[in-house]
């Protein structure tokens, strides 16, 4: 039985590990010669919407727009841009809705404030409930029966 | 009795979002393009019809004009092409055409069977002038001022009827203004 478990436990674990590998671009030649620029290029690819299917990220993304989008970033990076004026050349051009992690400012307030909105709204009907039926009888108790 | 109208307020309240939601007139792909307000991106690149000639937006500057991104690719530019024929036969703002994703050849042969409306057409041939323009699909079809700015933006076919609504009033808008 023991032995069991601990062959589920090693499959899970080996499962989370592949997940855990970073996506491949799709671009066969398009790997960076230096691997920090890499990484930068993956992650700013990963938080880059491609506009046509626009629930993918332009790393993620097969159609066109998305591998000009990916060469425009390699570029960018070769050329010495940091991640900020990558992001800047991409808003100013598809606008906010461009970026998976819009940065936090007036305009996307509510979104980022939303889950702890609903949260706090959450934690109050619960406190309500809570305390209504603490008033209540206890009639759903077992009644006591003959001793 | 809140405990009944609550539900019952919100059930309407999701309704109306819903239906605002769910309108099917709502393209749910188009975007406010951050362009709009802007000065219009530069093309310079070499006409459909003969990769000797350039095409540059420099020269229109100084008249209203319209930039209609399409392909050979995409049906809707098919639909829209009347529209746009029309319109050019009307003279009122010159076309200029931006081929997309496409191939030379094909888009010749296009304009070649289906007529030519555009000023000048030319042809993106690795995208960057797209990226410039922010145009994600096509067809798009940008409208520009004297002051070469952008300032309108329609992503959808072309038809009379949004030629006669949304352009038509704004080119006259732009003229009005004068500079």
């Amino acid at each position: 039985m023991n032995g069991y478990i601990r062959a589920a436990l090693l499959i899970v674990l080996a499962l989370c590990a592949l997940g855990g590998l970073p996506a491949r671009a799709l671009d066969a030649n398009g790997q960076l010669e230096d691997p920090a620029l890499q990484a930068r290029f993956e992650h700013i690819a990963k938080d880059l919407r491609c506009l046509v299917c626009q629930n993918e990220s332009i790393a993620d993304s097969n159609v066109e727009l998305a591998a000009d989008l990916r060469r425009q970033v390699r570029e960018m990076l070769v050329a010495g841009k940091s991640d900020d004026e990558i992001f800047d050349f991409m808003t100013d051009r598809y606008g906010e809705f461009v970026r998976f992690n819009p940065p936090l400012d007036r305009k996307t307030a509510l979104i980022w404030g939303a889950p702890f909105i609903v949260l706090l709204l959450g934690v109050v009907i619960i406190i309500r409930i809570v305390r209504g039926r603490s008033r209540m009888p206890l009639d759903d108790e077992p009644s006591p029966g003959p001793l | 009795m809140w405990k009944f109208l609550l539900p019952f307020a919100a059930f309407i309240a999701l309704a109306v979002l819903f239906a605002f939601g769910l309108n099917p007139k709502r393209d749910i792909h188009a975007l406010p393009s951050p362009l709009i307000g802007k000065p219009a991106p530069p093309i310079a690149l070499t006409d459909v019809m003969d990769p000797t000639r350039p095409v540059n937006n420099a020269e229109f500057k100084g008249q209203v004009y319209i930039v209609n991104v399409w392909g050979t690719w995409c049906e809707a530019c098919r639909e829209e092409h009347a529209a746009l024929l029309e319109i050019a036969r009307q003279k009122v703002v010159p076309i200029i055409g931006l081929v997309y994703q496409d191939q030379r050849d094909k888009a010749k042969l296009w304009l070649e069977q289906l007529g030519n409306p555009y000023a000048a057409v030319a042809f993106d041939t690795d995208g960057r002038t797209a990226i410039d323009w922010g145009v994600y699909g096509a067809p798009e079809t940008f409208l520009v001022d004297k002051r070469g700015t952008i300032i309108y933006k329609f992503i959808s076919p072309m038809t009379p009827e949004v030629w006669r609504r949304e352009f038509l009033p704004r080119i006259a808008a732009a003229r009005g203004a004068g500079a």
